[in-house]
């Protein structure tokens, strides 16, 4: 497939942009399939979630799925705005904490020489590379030595050193700010919190919005289950899926809430990619 | 005054060399305050643990007793007396070495050829071509469409065009099993780092461009080789990082797939064998040992591949 492409992009003539375009509109439908997928579950009545065989698409939709999804929400014992608040909090503090602790080393990392950085460079690369199931039981200690079991800190904290992140932030400064550009600035005589800040930041905005969609499907998802007990304390994923595993009857239900769930990063990721198009049309810095 | 310098004397720190490391520690305050807090982190929850399990992995681990020392009976059983984990080892290697590079690849054209198109397009591809990563575990999908009756979907097509006369049994049958899976990882692999190279290809700036053109670079491969891959190796070391951890460490969509005991091993990974004796048989010290392992030869490809990006651009 990519050979044929390759041929058509040499000559850039419109036969051969029909050509992407028209394989990029097949990749498409094969890769939106699972969104068009849940998309048209959450609205089948029940006979057709049961139906065999199964169907793609929906034929009668209903709105009932998200009729008995509210009615069933309004029963929980600990409110469901409770559940949402706890999600939130999680996200938003969590993927703030990781972009703040994650970006201010990687500038340091990117753009300083001090002794360390290599050795630390270094084992940050080595440390992607380690699976992280053996480290659960350690790191289950450590937070129970902390006193942080039962609280968001358990979910949180461990984020904020999230080392891919770090890593996609030090890859973006390294590329896509100058250093002649530091340099002027401390002429200028800023401190480094101001260069980080106004200069550093705003230029790899791409970078970050990136890592606040990665962030945020890593802790939207997130159940707590390991370390967070306490009812009031659960989040959305969690109250959703005790909603859901109420047997055969709530497959309706179930999809609906799949949908939901799916749409909130949807949403995140779209305003996201506007964004970042935003600033590249207007920064014009970058490159090597 | 943190000593911030060009890309020159990173590449020769030796100019410095004749102060005392502590002198040039104070010097450089301000880099510790800003790695500061993610170094403590770091080191908490990602560094102490990593060297604790490779300290468990020369150990009998099962979780309820205190580990006993036994030097490197892990690692010889591993490699002379577990044959599960040999067939696991070949599976692993022949995934990784498809899926690893297709994937990268498949990462790149996508994210080069939607970078064209005009912005309210090319955001609503980069959706559509991410779709499969935000909506989590439905590869499910795929378990139906190949479902091993004469309903399933391929099946019934199949039969009713008449190429086949009997039920396939794609997901059972060892034939079937692995090409099916590396389908659907590669389905599944334009996740992070197709998001990276679409904001990475962004942020080239349009002079680089024109200056190029200015140069002489006649074609768009000529654009490609002399001017985007270089400007995007960080991107471009990323991806491959992203790759191979990825494809080494594969196991969820594979078990959701084969089931969680394939016929004959035929899809049985590394890291499969890695939960099994973590989370099911509770022997750390093993599980330890077989994620030392992994962590060893993802290091090795990394290494290669590092190599191999050094050459784009010249």
């Amino acid at each position: 497939m990519a050979i044929r492409i390759r041929k058509k992009r040499l000559s850039r003539s419109t036969g051969g942009d029909l050509v992407i375009f028209f394989f990029l509109a097949l990749g498409a439908a094969f890769m939106a399939m699972p969104m068009v997928y849940t998309i048209s579950q959450a609205f089948k009545p029940l006979n057709e979630l049961w139906l065999y065989p199964p169907q793609f698409f929906v034929r009668n939709p209903t709105l009932n799925n998200f009729n008995d999804l509210l009615v069933l929400m309004g029963q929980s014992w600990v409110p469901i705005t409770r559940y949402l608040f706890n999600s939130l909090f999680i996200v938003i503090v969590g993927m703030l904490g990781n972009v703040i602790t994650g970006s201010l080393a990687a500038y340091a990392l990117s753009k300083h020489v001090f002794p360390g950085r290599k050795l630390i460079n270094e084992v940050i690369v080595l440390s992607l590379m380690f699976t992280p199931t053996v480290t659960a039981i350690p790191n289950y200690l450590t937070i129970s030595t902390l006193g942080w079991v039962n609280t968001y800190w358990s979910v949180i904290v461990p984020q904020w050193q999230w080392t891919l992140g770090l890593y996609l932030m030090r890859n973006f400064i390294t590329a896509m700010v100058h250093d002649s550009l530091l340099e002027a600035a401390r002429i200028d005589g800023a401190s480094e919190f101001r260069i980080y800040a106004q200069i550093v930041m705003p230029l790899v905005k791409p970078a970050w919005l990136t890592l606040i969609i990665l962030v945020f499907q890593n802790l939207w998802r997130e159940t707590g289950s390991m370390f967070i007990y306490a009812e009031e304390l659960k989040t959305l994923p969690y109250a959703l899926g005790q909603v859901a595993a109420g047997g055969i009857a709530r497959a309706g239900v179930s999809a609906a809430i799949t949908l939901v769930m799916m749409s909130v990063p949807i949403i995140v990721f779209i305003f996201n990619q506007s964004k970042i198009v935003e600033t590249m049309g207007t920064s014009g810095m970058g490159g090597e | 005054m943190s000593s911030v310098v060009s890309r020159k004397q990173v590449i020769r720190p030796g100019l410095e060399g004749k102060e005392s490391l502590w002198t040039r520690m104070k010097k450089n305050k301000v880099s510790y305050v800003f790695v500061g807090p993610f170094i403590l982190l770091f080191t908490v929850f990602t560094v102490v643990p990593v060297l604790l399990s490779i300290v468990l992995s020369f150990t009998y681990f099962n979780m309820l007793e205190f580990p006993t020392w036994i030097g490197w009976t892990n690692y010889i059983r591993l490699f002379l007396a577990d044959e599960v984990f040999l067939i696991a080892v070949k599976n692993t290697l022949l995934f990784a070495v498809i899926t690893g590079p297709v994937s990268y690849l498949m990462c790149f054209l996508f994210a080069w050829f939607i970078n064209e198109l005009q912005p309210k397009v090319r955001a609503f591809m980069t959706l559509l071509f991410y779709a499969p990563s935000i909506s989590g575990n439905v590869y499910v999908v795929w378990t139906w469409l190949f479902s091993g009756d004469t309903y399933g979907y391929i099946n019934a097509h199949l039969m009713n065009l008449g190429i086949i006369d009997r039920p396939v049994q794609w997901l059972v049958d060892p034939t079937w099993m692995m090409p099916i899976v590396i389908v659907v990882s590669l389905w599944m692999s334009l996740g992070t780092t197709f998001l990276v190279f679409i904001a990475g290809l962004q942020g080239i700036s349009q002079s680089l461009y024109e200056a190029g053109a200015i140069d002489g670079i006649k074609n768009r491969w000529q654009e490609l080789w002399y001017l985007t891959l270089p400007a995007m190796k960080e991107y471009l070391m990323f991806g491959a990082i992203m790759s191979i951890t990825g494809s080494f460490n594969a196991a969820g969509q594979i078990q959701a797939l084969t089931g969680p005991t394939p016929t004959d091993y035929a899809t049985w990974t590394v890291m499969q064998h890695l939960l099994d004796y973590g989370h099911v048989r509770y022997e750390m010290g093993y599980a330890s040992a077989i994620s030392v392992v992994l962590f060893l030869v993802m290091v090795g490809s990394q290494r290669l591949v590092q190599r191999m990006l050094q050459k784009v651009g010249s």
